[in-house]
């Protein structure tokens, strides 16, 4: 059954209109995440001004779902008066902090701007795991105090949860807290390169062992054969799909105002301060490039068994050097989903294997329907 | 009868979408999408025109239907939209905040 949200992410698409924009405001951050892949050194942020106009031109363009991130938002001196002019041109608003500075008066303003949600990171229930990912200390406890306190104005909170090699076992410490403040739990299991293609925080991400645990785990992702069957015979609408929204209904927008096709994909496409939005959105090679890629458009992954239900993301693909190439990553979480090796993982154990005569590797396929393994949350 | 008045409730994100409003109640995180008539309504919902003056202005002349029977269908729209807290409804007219918010 076709849902609303579907009906007019396709209408969306078809009239070529940006249904969803993440604009990060800042990229100064009050905690500093090992994990974190931006620079948080402000290389000259946006004016006020210069945001309002923004929204103004978005609101134009048709963007419907804005979610506001950073760098944490709160930062921003002056991010309650773009909340208010954001929620004034009626986007429909979901913001995402560490919210570690809403104190009773934040919450407050918060809790009358009618936001469709607030996001708050949490890696672990115990203080001395979560606050050695976030360096700073007495972070857990400020953050659970602020999330109480927008549950208390019956504010919609998820709790997004990336799992790393530090907090891997606190998952259901995590779960538990979000089921006792009556927030959605969110897992994440992807650690993601730096914006500027340094790919040393990826030691950070959990292992293809652990993985493949986590995603046997019902608590995470319910029904764990649907989730975890092979993949069904690649067909066309596989071969003529699209990676993702990414420059179809969605983009990023960074402090500094370039436009990105997501906040994963750092391909530079324009910058507001030079163009306007929708010229950038209609007219930008890069964007229009983005979108000329289907699935039969990849070289290897077009080959891959996994085509039709994997996780690829081509900002992923773009940061490993070929935005029409496989995401190793993705790659992974194929084979720790259903045992199967990518096409990508056979050909570089091929390539291994003429230089040392290792493992042979096949791809067994086409057993059963699996489930979209896109989204995994519990309430 | 007395008339009716119609506001946009502040509590929605709303946006059109090949000439047809989305609308998202924050109160409960529902999406609504009104067709071309429900559009053209919520567009006038300034809470200062009366329900009857919209369907007379901006229906009555678009669409071939007894200004009558308009009324009485959009009374009935409004007042369902009205439960889903998307409209406000009084018998006076509704103050609104000037939109979009002052810059400055």
């Amino acid at each position: 059954m076709t849902t609303l949200m579907q009906e007019m992410n396709e209408r969306a698409h078809k009239a070529g209109v940006p249904l969803s924009v993440q604009f990060d405001v800042t990229y100064r951050c009050n905690e500093r995440c090992i994990h974190c892949y931006l620079d948080h050194v402000d290389h000259g942020e946006m004016t006020t001004a210069e945001v309002m106009d923004v929204l103004d031109q978005l609101a134009e363009a048709g963007v419907f779902f804005l979610c506001f991130s950073g760098g944490e938002v709160f930062m921003r001196m002056d991010f309650f008066r773009i909340l208010e002019y954001a929620r004034s041109l009626l986007f429909c608003i979901k913001v995402k902090t560490d919210a570690f500075m809403i104190r009773e008066k934040e919450a407050d303003r918060l809790g009358a701007l009618g936001l469709q949600s607030v996001q708050v990171s949490l890696y672990s229930h115990r203080p001395e795991v979560h606050d050695a990912i976030t360096k700073l200390p007495g972070s857990l406890k400020r953050s659970l105090a602020g999330i109480r306190l927008l549950r208390e104005r019956g504010m919609p909170v998820t709790i997004a949860n990336v799992l790393m090699r530090q907090n891997l076992q606190d998952y259901p410490g995590v779960v538990a807290l979000a089921k006792e403040l009556g927030a959605v739990y969110t897992l994440d299991p992807t650690v993601t390169p730096m914006m500027d293609g340094d790919r040393s925080i990826l030691t950070l991400g959990i292992s293809e062992m652990d993985l493949r645990q986590v995603f046997r785990t019902p608590e995470l992702i319910g029904d764990v054969d649907e989730f975890c069957a092979p993949p069904p015979a690649v067909d066309d609408d596989a071969r003529n799909g699209l990676p993702c929204s990414a420059s179809h209904t969605f983009c990023y927008i960074s402090p500094y105002g370039d436009v990105y096709p997501c906040v994963q994909f750092p391909l530079p496409t324009g910058n507001v301060r030079q163009q306007k939005f929708l010229e950038i959105w209609k007219h930008s090679p890069q964007m229009n490039e983005v979108r000329s890629i289907h699935g039969r458009d990849l070289p290897t992954c077009s080959t891959c068994s996994h085509l039709g239900t994997c996780t690829r993301c081509p900002g992923l693909a773009y940061l490993e050097g070929n935005m029409h190439g496989p995401s190793t990553q993705d790659c992974e979480k194929s084979l720790a989903r259903t045992g199967i090796p990518s096409a990508n993982m056979l050909a570089k154990a091929a390539a291994a294997q003429s230089f040392s005569g290792g493992l042979h590797l096949v791809q067994i396929t086409g057993l059963q329907q699996p489930a979209a393994p896109a989204l995994m949350s519990v309430k | 009868m007395s008339p009716l008045y119609i506001a946009r409730s502040r509590e929605i994100a709303a946006r059109e979408l090949d000439g047809e409003m989305m609308i998202m109640s924050a109160r409960d995180s529902t999406l609504f999408n009104l067709n071309e008539l429900g559009t053209i309504i919520w567009q006038a919902a300034d809470g200062a025109t009366s329900l009857e003056e919209i369907v007379a202005q901006k229906i009555c002349p678009e669409y071939e239907v007894a200004p009558g029977q308009a009324l009485q269908d959009a009374e009935a729209y409004v007042r369902e939209l009205a439960e889903h807290g998307i409209l406000r409804l009084s018998d006076q007219p509704i103050a609104t905040p000037a939109a979009p918010k002052e810059r400055a």
